[in-house]
């Protein structure tokens, strides 16, 4: 034989999993929250989600070019990245500070650190926190889903009104109502102005204001358990951060059920669930082994409770997910599993 | 029984029906055979021929130099063509016997032990073993003699035979169970008279339920019992294997025997059987060729010394274009450029794959996803120990454990970006030992 034959260093077979597959397999997961949205609240909700998807793609197609590769996309990251930041806003939101923190995602949280792989903090939690304090008012403007009155699933739409009364909307055809989320409310009037919703089904189903994908904890739910399903995440850091959160709750509802609202109502509002379970388990921003993502899980559920208990913002998962990202590296360090050959022997 | 196994490895697609229920067949032998002089871990063997000489099959061709070295057979009668270095399957040329097969195999004297060899000194059984030139079939080929003569001190209880067979596509171990389940068998016990051992193990995976069988039956009457395993990689592996059977982890940085514990392969115990028994010396194995670009996939016992191009004719020949040619398993066989290299006393495989089935993809960034980490069996961080490796920081690595790996190589099976994660730690492994060949030197 003539032909030198093609030589590399084992193992010379390759499983089927690629980086790109499990950051689409992600998006997949994401789609009922989104769809959902899309019903609830309309073109708001397309608008922002099409347009921050296609904006934050753009930015890191450009990133790439600069950084001397192609103009294209490497993987589905940003399309990943795009789709959950807009899932963080509220639907309505104008589409220029949609592109804003599309930047401060991919640009600044992203590629000024090297990229995919590299990047220290969360990028879609970045750009959301960096919307939030750079444009307070229009982060919390809050759409009222369908704005009408029909039935969905049976239940009457509610949404709270400015006096923080819960109210049916019957009135038909209502362009645009805002009003405060329930944990905006909690925060300002204390657990009596949403006593009459803190165990409603509305909750968890998911039929009341608030950002995008965050308004249906069965929906969010059901995504994560086919990452579960499908092992592209562990169960440590959703069962930890959601856990605590539940935990926290517990405690502080029994000690005082006037101030403090319900376990049901803490674990299916706000960001909680795609913070735990799409967020906070980003593996880029996540410990790596099983009792980092513990320690990590606990942590995000304790700040998460102080932030929305006794801290000045209603909400505290993007903050909680962002300072414990902080903290993967030294994590990581304490947590190394004991290599095999430490153990056992004496036993047998 | 419950299968027993490890924490850690992973389930790459098997590949094994095609050759799983084939047969053994005899080859027959090419008319020219090139016998390396390293088909062993330690220092090569000398060669003791010279050109012109007239050998018998079982003659000694090479002598070992030292106590972790091999004796070499000839595997062929036949004539001495030249003493000089050839192209061999671990990527470098090697001093080698080539032989030119005068078809009469005639056959050296050979004086075993027969039947009776429990009336043997242990000396004397672990001498027919050194004399035979066995080493571990499995892949490793470590002088088996060494690894039956441990320090007294450590005490071992326990012969693990390794019937796993966790490599993808290799069906030699399967094969030789189903059919020379007596040698199997014959070899582990002589192997616990060497090591006054009291108990025998044969580990093998559930996929093999007619060699579980055939085993079953074969240690009837011994104080040997056969295992199931689970069906995962690396099964078969040392560490692992005596982790699942016997729930010990052998020391870090230690060796089997520091467990209590000596590992042979299935193959190896065959082989220590017809040495001890029949003073048959190691000149022919079984091997599984296989693979999706060759024609006929079969089990072969083929002579030490015959060139993958003999076998590669004797199996139809390449069907389209070659791919890649691995001497192994794809997971941790050696991938060779040429097709001109001999069969070793290590090969367990040839395996053939077609030009798709090469994956030249270019990596992705780690994502720190934490696969490595979970297939690792030894329980290390691939992702960062081929990190450091990369940038050199060999310091760090080895507080890390780089030196524990086995480069089983289940963390670039896993990788989804396709990184070259065992490739990186071998190289950090190598810098690691030249860096203290060197030290001890000066």
């Amino acid at each position: 034989m003539d032909k030198k034959l093609f030589v590399s260093s084992s193992p010379h077979v390759h499983g089927q999993v690629s980086t790109p597959a499990i950051m689409w397999t992600v998006v997949l997961s994401l789609l009922p929250a989104t769809l959902w949205s899309f019903y609830l609240f309309g073109l708001p909700a397309v608008t922002v989600v099409l347009g921050t998807v296609a904006l934050t793609a753009a930015l890191e197609a450009i990133s790439n070019k600069v950084a001397g590769g192609p103009l294209a996309l490497r993987d589905g990251s940003a399309v990943l990245t795009g789709l959950l930041l807009a899932l963080t806003l509220p639907p309505g939101l104008p589409l220029w500070m949609c592109g804003a923190g599309a930047f401060v995602s991919v640009v600044v949280a992203k590629a000024f650190f090297g990229g995919l792989g590299q990047n220290l903090f969360n990028p879609a939690m970045t750009g959301r926190v960096f919307l939030l304090i750079a444009f307070p008012a229009a982060m919390t403007k809050w759409l009222v889903p369908r704005g009408t009155g029909e039935s969905l699933l049976g239940h009457p739409v509610t949404a709270y009104d400015t006096a923080g009364k819960l109210v049916e909307l019957t009135s038909a055809k209502v362009d645009a109502i805002t009003a405060a989320t329930p944990l905006g409310l909690l925060c300002e009037k204390g657990a009596g102005a949403v006593a009459a919703i803190q165990n409603s089904p509305d909750l968890f189903i998911g039929q009341l204001n608030g950002s995008l994908g965050e308004t249906s904890a069965a929906f969010l739910l059901l995504g994560g358990l086919f990452l579960l399903v499908r092992r592209i995440i562990t169960w440590h850091i959703p069962v930890a951060y959601i856990g605590t959160v539940a935990v926290i709750a517990a405690i502080t509802h029994a000690v005082d059920p006037a101030q403090y609202a319900s376990v049901a109502f803490h674990v299916f509002t706000g960001g909680l669930m795609i913070g735990a379970f799409f967020m906070a388990t980003d593996y880029v921003t996540s410990p790596m082994y099983p009792m980092g993502k513990l320690i990590f899980g606990v942590g995000c559920g304790v700040l998460t409770m102080v932030i929305r208990l006794w801290g000045g913002y209603p909400e505290g998962v993007s903050f909680a997910v962002l300072l414990l990202n902080a903290c993967v590296p030294i994590i990581d360090n304490a947590t190394r599993p004991k290599k095999f050959g430490l153990t056992k022997l004496a036993a047998a | 029984m419950k299968a027993l196994t490890f924490r850690g490895g992973v389930h790459p697609r098997y590949n094994k029906d095609r050759t799983a229920g084939v047969k053994t067949a005899l080859l027959a032998p090419p008319n020219e055979v090139v016998i390396p002089m390293t088909q062993h871990i330690g220092a090569p063997a000398k060669p003791v021929v010279e050109a012109g000489a007239q050998v018998l099959v079982g003659q000694v061709v090479g002598e070992p130099v030292g106590f972790v070295s091999a004796f070499i057979h000839s595997s062929v009668s036949g004539k001495v063509k030249a003493v000089e270095p050839r192209p061999s399957m671990s990527g470098v040329p090697a001093m080698s016997v080539v032989i030119e097969n005068d078809s009469q195999d005639s056959a050296a004297p050979m004086k075993g032990r027969g039947e009776n060899w429990g009336k043997a000194s242990k000396d004397e059984l672990k001498e027919l073993v050194r004399r035979g030139g066995l080493v571990g079939m499995g892949g490793a080929a470590f002088p088996t003699h060494v690894k039956l003569s441990p320090p007294p001190d450590k005490g071992i209880d326990t012969v693990i035979l390794n019937g796993a067979e966790c490599e993808p596509f290799l069906t030699s171990d399967h094969r030789l169970m189903l059919e020379r389940p007596k040698a199997v068998v014959e070899g582990c016990r002589i192997a616990m008279a060497i090591l006054g051992a009291a108990q025998g193990v044969i580990g093998i995976e559930a996929n093999k339920l007619d060699a579980i069988g055939a085993m079953t039956e074969a240690v009837k009457g011994t104080s040997i019992r056969v295992q199931p395993l689970e069906i995962k990689y690396p099964q078969g592996a040392e560490k692992q294997l005596i982790d699942a059977i016997l729930g010990r982890e052998v020391p870090s940085g230690g060796l089997p025997m520091d467990a209590r514990v000596v590992v042979q392969n299935v193959g190896t115990a065959a082989a220590i059987a017809d040495a001890v028994i029949d003073g048959k010396p190691l000149y022919e194995r079984v091997v599984t060729v296989t693979g999706s670009a060759i024609k006929e996939a079969k089990n072969l016992i083929v002579r030490v010394g015959t060139p993958v191009t003999h076998i590669v004719e004797a199996c139809g020949g390449v069907s389209g274009e070659l791919g890649k040619l691995i001497c192994g398993g794809p997971m941790m066989g050696n991938a060779q450029h040429t097709d001109l290299v001999p069969v070793t006393k290590g090969t367990s495989g040839l395996l053939f794959l077609c030009p798709a089935e090469v994956d030249t993809r270019p990596a992705d960034p780690c994502i720190r996803c934490g696969r490595c980490v979970r297939a690792c069996p030894m329980r290390l961080m691939p992702t960062e120990l081929a990190k450091l490796s990369a940038v050199g920081r060999t310091s760090e690595s080895e507080a890390f454990g780089i030196l524990d790996c086995i480069e089983c190589g289940s963390c670039s099976y896993e990788c989804p970006s396709r990184l070259p994660l065992v490739q990186e730690i071998r190289l950090g492994k190598s810098a690691i030992h030249a860096a203290r060949r060197k030290q001890s030197k000066k």
